[in-house]
Order: C-alpha cells, then sequence, then structure tokens
C-alpha cells in the first residue's frame, strides 16, 4: 500500500498572532512556522502504517513557496520517505488545494490520502472532503481511530453527539483529529538522514489548473478584546454577583 | 433569489443549529427552502412546516439517507442548486463533513462557519481560532456557507405553514456503510444552545472527579463542557470539547473549572456573556478574560457554590 500525507505549513499554534496594520491579513513574517497540527497526527499515522508493514511508500506533499520544504524535511525526519514541493506563491483556497493534489494523486495512484481534518490558519475545514468528491473516493473526516485489514478500513469519527465508527475500502481520503495519535519527536540522527531523502519540485503553473482566488479578502481586523473582569475574594461573594449583579443565575 | 438551508437533524427532530441556521438564512432572503434528507421523516417533515421563517420544506425520503452518508447526499444538494443563489448548513461536524462535498460538486469555493453577514456576497468569519476577523467578498453563481451556529438566535419553530415537496432520491455507488455511532445519554441540555455551560479541565485530575462538576450543572440546569486536556486525559468524551477543533458555545453563563485557558479552548468560549473562571494558580491566562475569577481550590470551592446554590433557592 502506498499512502500519501498532505502537510500545510503554518503559523505555529504557540504564537500570538498579530493582525497586519493595514489589515491586510495577519502577519507571517518573521513568525515561526510549524506543521499544521492535526497533519502531524497524518504524518504519524503513515509511519505507523508503514511500521506495521501495512504500507510500503509512504510520501509527503505540501503547497507552497520554498519555505514550504522545512515542513516537508520535518515529516521526512519523522520516517515520511520522500517528498513532493508544489510551488506556489499565492495562497490557494481549498479547492483549488484539493485541485492541485488531485493531480499529484493522479500521477503517484497512492491508495490512502491522510491529511489533517483542518488548518489552524484559515479553519477552512474543507480540502480532505472535496478532495475525496473529485476523486470519487470514500471519504472519512476527523478520525480519532483507523484499522486497516484485507483492503477493508475502520476508521472512528470524532461527531458533535460522541463517536461514529464506519467501515470503507481503500482507495480513500481520511482527515485526522489530533487524538488519532501522539504524532513523535523527530531525533537529530533522523533530522539528519532527512537532509538527503528526495524532495522533487514542481512548479504550480505546470498542472494547467485554476488556482485563482473565488474569495476576496476585504479586510481582517481583531476581535473585539473582553474586558477585564474582578476577582472575587470567595464563594459567597461570587454567587452574590452571578445573582445580583450579572444576574444570570 | 431563494436560500437554501440544508437541515441537521437525527431523522425525529431538527437539532436546534439548524435554527439558528435559518436566522442567517433571513439575512439573505425571505423565500427561505428548507432540505431534510432522512429516513422515515414524514414527522419531521410536519413539524418543520411550522417554522414561520421557512417557505417551502423539501424531503428525500429514503432508507439509504438513514445515517446521513456525504458521499449519498452531496449529489442530491448539488442537483437543486441551481435554483438558489446561497446554500447554507450548520458549521457542526454534520455540515462540515457534507457542505465541501457540493462545493466540490459544484466547483465553488465555500465559505466556511460564517458568524456574520454585511450583505448578499460579504460574510465575516473568524481565521486563527478566531484571534483574526476575516471579512470575504466572493462573486461566484452561487455561495456555499457553513454558519457558525452561536452567533445567530434560533428562529421560531411555530407560526408558519409552509409547503412541503418530495423530491426523489438519486442513488450513487457508495463504499462506506455505517457501523454504529457512541452517542452519550444524558439529561442535561445540549452543549451547544445551553444557557449556562459548566466545564472542567486538567485541574479536575481524574474522570471521577467531574462527578462535581455534574452536581454543579445539575444545579444550574447547566450543560457539561471540557477543555482538550481533560478530554485527552481520558476524563470525559469528546463530544463534551469546547474550543477550535471541539464546539463552539457561547452561554449567558460559563464556568470554567480547573481550566488554564489555552488559546484554542478559549477560542470557543469568549464569546460567552458572562465567563466565570475558577483555578487555584492565578497565573491562569483564563483570569485575563473572566468577568468573575475565583483563586481557590476547586475541590473546596465547588461544594460551597452548590451549598451557597441551595441557601439562594431557599429565600
Amino acid at each position: 500500500m502506498k499512502v500519501l500525507v498532505a502537510v500545510k505549513r503554518v503559523v505555529d499554534y504557540k504564537v500570538q498572532i498579530r493582525v497586519k496594520s493595514d489589515n491586510s491579513g495577519v502577519e507571517t513574517q518573521n513568525v515561526k512556522m510549524s506543521v499544521n497540527p492535526p497533519d502531524e497526527n497524518a504524518i504519524e499515522e503513515a509511519v505507523k502504517l508503514k511500521e506495521q508493514g501495512l504500507a510500503n511508500e509512504i510520501i509527503s506533499v505540501s503547497i507552497g513557496d520554498d519555505k514550504s520544504q522545512d515542513v516537508l524535511r520535518t515529516s521526512m525526519a519523522m520516517g515520511i520517505d520522500r517528498s513532493i514541493l508544489v510551488k506556489s506563491q499565492n495562497t490557494l483556497e481549498p479547492l483549488a488545494v484539493a485541485k492541485t493534489l488531485k493531480i499529484i494523486i493522479d500521477k503517484e495512484k497512492p491508495d490512502l490520502v491522510l491529511m489533517g481534518k483542518q488548518a489552524i490558519d484559515d479553519d477552512s475545514n474543507q480540502t480532505g472532503q472535496i478532495l475525496s468528491a473529485l476523486l470519487n473516493w470514500p471519504q472519512g473526516c476527523f478520525i480519532s481511530n483507523l484499522k486497516i485489514e484485507n483492503n477493508k478500513v475502520f476508521i472512528s469519527r470524532e461527531i458533535d453527539e460522541g463517536i461514529e465508527n464506519l467501515e470503507t475500502s481503500l482507495p480513500a481520503v481520511l482527515t485526522c483529529d489530533l487524538r488519532l495519535n501522539t504524532p513523535r519527536f523527530a531525533s537529530l540522527p533522523n533530522i539528519m538522514k532527512a537532509k538527503k531523502k528526495p524532495l522533487e519540485t514542481i512548479d504550480i503553473d505546470t498542472l494547467g489548473i485554476d488556482t485563482s482566488s473565488k474569495i476576496k479578502t476585504l479586510k481582517v481586523i481583531e476581535p473585539p478584546k473582553r474586558k477585564a473582569g474582578i476577582m472575587v475574594n470567595d464563594v459567597k461573594e461570587l454567587v452574590q454577583k452571578l445573582k445580583y449583579e450579572a444576574k444570570v443565575i | 433569489m431563494s436560500v437554501l438551508v440544508v437541515a441537521e437533524h437525527d431523522n425525529k427532530n431538527l437539532k436546534s443549529s439548524t435554527l439558528n441556521t435559518i436566522s442567517a438564512a433571513e439575512k439573505l432572503s425571505e423565500d427561505i427552502h428548507l432540505l431534510i434528507l432522512g429516513n422515515k421523516i414524514e414527522d419531521l417533515a410536519k413539524s418543520s412546516k411550522s417554522i414561520q421563517l421557512v417557505k417551502k420544506v423539501i424531503i428525500c425520503d429514503h432508507e439509504k439517507l438513514e445515517n446521513q452518508i456525504p458521499e449519498l447526499s452531496s449529489p442530491i444538494i448539488s442537483n437543486l442548486a441551481e435554483n438558489y443563489s446561497h446554500i447554507l448548513a450548520p458549521s457542526s461536524t454534520f455540515g462540515k463533513n457534507l457542505l465541501p462535498r457540493v462545493s466540490a460538486l459544484l466547483d465553488v469555493t465555500q465559505i466556511s462557519d460564517i458568524i456574520g453577514i454585511e450583505s448578499q456576497d460579504t460574510f465575516i468569519r473568524p481565521i486563527y481560532a478566531g484571534n483574526a476577523i476575516s471579512y470575504v467578498q466572493t462573486d461566484q453563481k452561487i455561495n456555499l456557507m457553513t454558519v457558525r451556529p452561536t452567533s445567530f438566535e434560533k428562529c421560531e419553530e411555530t407560526g408558519g405553514d409552509a409547503a412541503v415537496e418530495n423530491i426523489s432520491f438519486i442513488d450513487s455507488e457508495v463504499k462506506t456503510t455505517f457501523v454504529s455511532r457512541e452517542v452519550s445519554k444524558s439529561d442535561r441540555p445540549e452543549l451547544g444552545n445551553a444557557r449556562v455551560v459548566v466545564s472542567g479541565g486538567r485541574g479536575l485530575e481524574n474522570s471521577d472527579n467531574f462527578k462535581l462538576l455534574y452536581d454543579l450543572a445539575d444545579k444550574l440546569n447547566a450543560a457539561v463542557g471540557a477543555s482538550r486536556a481533560a478530554v485527552d486525559s481520558g476524563y470525559i468524551g469528546n463530544e463534551y470539547q469546547v474550543g477550535q477543533t471541539g464546539k463552539m458555545v457561547a452561554p449567558e453563563l460559563y464556568i470554567a473549572v480547573g481550566i488554564s485557558g489555552a488559546i484554542q479552548h478559549l477560542a470557543g468560549m469568549k464569546e460567552s456573556k458572562v465567563i466565570v473562571a475558577i483555578n487555584k494558580d492565578l497565573e491562569a491566562p483564563i483570569f485575563n478574560i473572566a468577568d468573575y475569577g475565583l483563586s481557590s481550590d476547586l475541590f473546596q470551592a465547588i461544594p460551597e457554590i452548590i451549598k451557597e446554590l441551595d441557601l439562594l433557592n431557599q429565600i
């Protein structure tokens, strides 16, 4: 089985983001960037499938500028065999990302595609679902458990009501929840080894797809700040305040 | 033009998120159609036609739609799309799972998780876990959007008499079969919709201690929530998680107990009207957004609060 993992480079989840002063977006220059957290779970799952002998080749793909090489190197340090960078100067919308991934998938012919359930920058939560529809493959979103046996795929999905268990088959597109696994840290020797693993670069303009934006961002603003409240001394004061000041109990 | 709202339901009742989404649709059109895809939904169709804002209820009733597999429902929705300027679904796990597939079939870009509607083509949505707010505009042939339920009021469920139209099921070859659903039964209000939410974090230390929170929740007729740390530690099920990757809540009163206040948790609850934080760590970031903070050991504070509430109720 061949597994393809899609990876996005995003502002690190620990960074307190800043809105640009001209309200054109969020500052991404000179801030720490990392692998999108649920994409790390996707990488980890692919590496586990290889360790279990279920996958024989695991590859990662990212779309972005040259800097996105760093998240691909991270994925290879975690155990991915080789990577593909689709070079694009522009930020793509989920539909264009899915179309780009489809072209890579048509060429690479993986049996399973894994990715995070959402990117923590634009929070769209769309790409896996769109890709699954474009490929006409089964979709499994927000998975927290995966078992593959004899070409059958058993997944548990995290839904608002609890957990949903589904059975499907390969090939499939699965999007990963943070609870799927615990991503490993890349060891120093593996980081060194990853530098020698193959990283292919493809220019997005050679793929012949429309990647133009369909959505125009008019402005990006900071959310309204909550004003600081007060500290109460004890439970009695708290309950009195809630009853007679806030009037919520 | 007309607006189509895709209903979230359990084949018996509409989820309240559907009512919030209908309110969002009201800002776009007076001609709102509600699409219900499900199995044995005659009664549901009957009760839905009384929603005043809805002009037409469109139902597709088929046994294969029982479990709302998106591979089956998305072609039925895209097939109706040409009649509408906008298609809306709640941005719950139901809508997130389904609507992007429809966008793929229609070759349009969906706008996720809108919290405001400026005009027919301009929408407001949070990015970076709500740490920035984006105003976006589109001129696509049709606008597909998921709607954050807590950002719109629930619409009235009565006063209307909509027409009901049956549409035929379109079968698709689907390789996915439903196995089971693990749903926790509770008499408490629904988390996304409760007037009061009592949430616990890692400070609760184990699942047994969550009983303390359940007692407090029952006193206040509140829903119970949890931080990701508490869910990851196995204290409580994932369906209780509040935050960027869990549920968004905006109750009148949110009581955070033993929750430090990670960015991703704040993203899910900072729109609450009144926030109370109880934590023994005075440095916990949750205090920066709390209206009322109590620096105290929760294992003492919660029983005391329950006692005080009992006293209030005696007066």
